[in-house]
């Protein structure tokens, strides 16, 4: 018997099918991109050993019910709020500060490393309005950094890269970098404005 | 009588389909590797408030969801409007956050325990009593690592229209 030719299968309808499944992934897929305010709550200590810090190195942010801001017992716009928070922060009134361009003013915080921000809200305040202030207060200390990133950095050899880019570039896999130095310069940066933002539990 | 046919009326010849297969091949791949199975049903409102100062979170398999909204249209007869807690496919009390965490800890490799974050994705119009409640809740089983999930955008969204 001659040698028959297997009979070739007919994919036309492969497409079909696979039109199928692409319409399902489609329909199911969601791009969902995770992104948000990091934050650290406070450990649970048992001693309730109250630390003394003085008044003028807390800048306090009290949201109240009805959204309103207050700031060091004053009404406050929100859009305000960053640049009062960075001229807190970068007072620098001990003079131990060597790389702060505040005003010095005696009666403002110390230091960046004893200026404590505390944030305080009420059960009615929105969580809209309170993320919102964090944005703010989070965004005080990352102008700081980036401005502390652009004078630091050419000295390390990372010239022209702010802070959240010295992060991003330090996260990237394809970034190529002296990976240590750069951490070092990370390191360095958050040791000299160190993000202190205590939120007060209302009991 | 010619040996060549003189060609047929003007009609178009037909597209060759064959790699029309390899195409949707390729997108079906695309859309296979990029999707992310929707873990848990909402049922409550979410929707994030914008921030611009927002970070990416790393380790997908290392975050803990906890949802918070008032309950969606088809569920407000049964819970009523207050804005409530989700904890994986039902709604929850803030006492049973604890377990939760348990749970998933549980769920996790050993080693990497330490690392786990909680992401609060809380509806911008909860308010902050229900926030600080789950705070606290996460205090006390050592849940400090969290993150406020929030859209990428400008403050001025929040407000109340």
């Amino acid at each position: 018997m001659a040698k028959r030719a297997a009979p070739e299968v007919n994919a036309g309808s492969m497409a079909d099918i696979a039109f199928l499944l692409l319409i399902f992934f489609l329909v199911t897929t969601t791009m969902e991109k995770d992104s948000g305010i990091s934050r650290k709550l406070p450990p649970i200590e048992e001693s309730e050993e109250d630390v003394i810090i003085k008044q003028k190195n807390i800048f306090t942010v009290l949201i109240n019910g009805k959204d309103q801001l207050l700031v060091e017992d004053e009404l406050m716009e929100l859009k305000n709020l960053r640049a009062a928070a960075v001229e807190f922060l970068d007072n620098g009134g001990d003079g131990t500060c060597n790389y702060c361009k505040g005003a010095k003013n005696p009666s403002s915080s110390d230091n960046p490393d004893k200026a404590i921000i505390s944030l305080k809200n009420e059960r009615e305040t929105s969580y809209a309005q309170y993320i919102s202030v964090q944005n703010e207060l989070v965004g005080a200390y990352n102008v700081l950094r980036n401005r502390r990133a652009l004078e630091l950095g050419p000295q390390k050899g990372f010239r022209d890269m702010n802070f959240i880019e010295m992060q991003n570039n330090y996260k990237d896999v394809k970034w190529s970098g002296n990976k240590e130095k750069l951490a070092e310069v990370i390191e360095q940066i958050k040791v000299e404005y160190p993000q202190k933002l205590s939120e007060v539990q209302e009991q | 009588m010619s040996k060549f046919k003189k060609k047929k009326g003007g009609d178009l010849p037909a597209v060759n389909t064959a790699s029309l297969p390899d195409i949707v091949f390729m997108l079906l791949f695309f859309f296979m590797v990029a999707t992310v199975m929707r873990e848990n049903t909402l049922l409550i409102e979410n929707k994030l408030p914008s921030a611009d100062q927002i970070e990416k979170l790393e380790k997908k398999d290392l975050v803990m969801y906890i949802y918070a909204g008032k309950p969606s249209a088809n569920y407000q007869s049964q819970y009523g409007t207050e804005a409530r807690i989700q904890l994986n496919d039902k709604f929850a009390d803030v006492s049973e956050i604890a377990a939760f965490i348990a749970a998933e800890r549980a769920s996790k490799r050993e080693e990497l325990v330490p690392f786990l974050t909680t992401s609060l994705k809380v509806d911008k119009d909860a308010n902050m009593g229900l926030v600080g409640d789950i705070k606290q809740e996460l205090r006390k089983v050592n849940a400090l690592k969290i993150n406020y999930a929030a859209i990428q955008g400008d403050v001025s969204k929040n407000k109340k229209n």
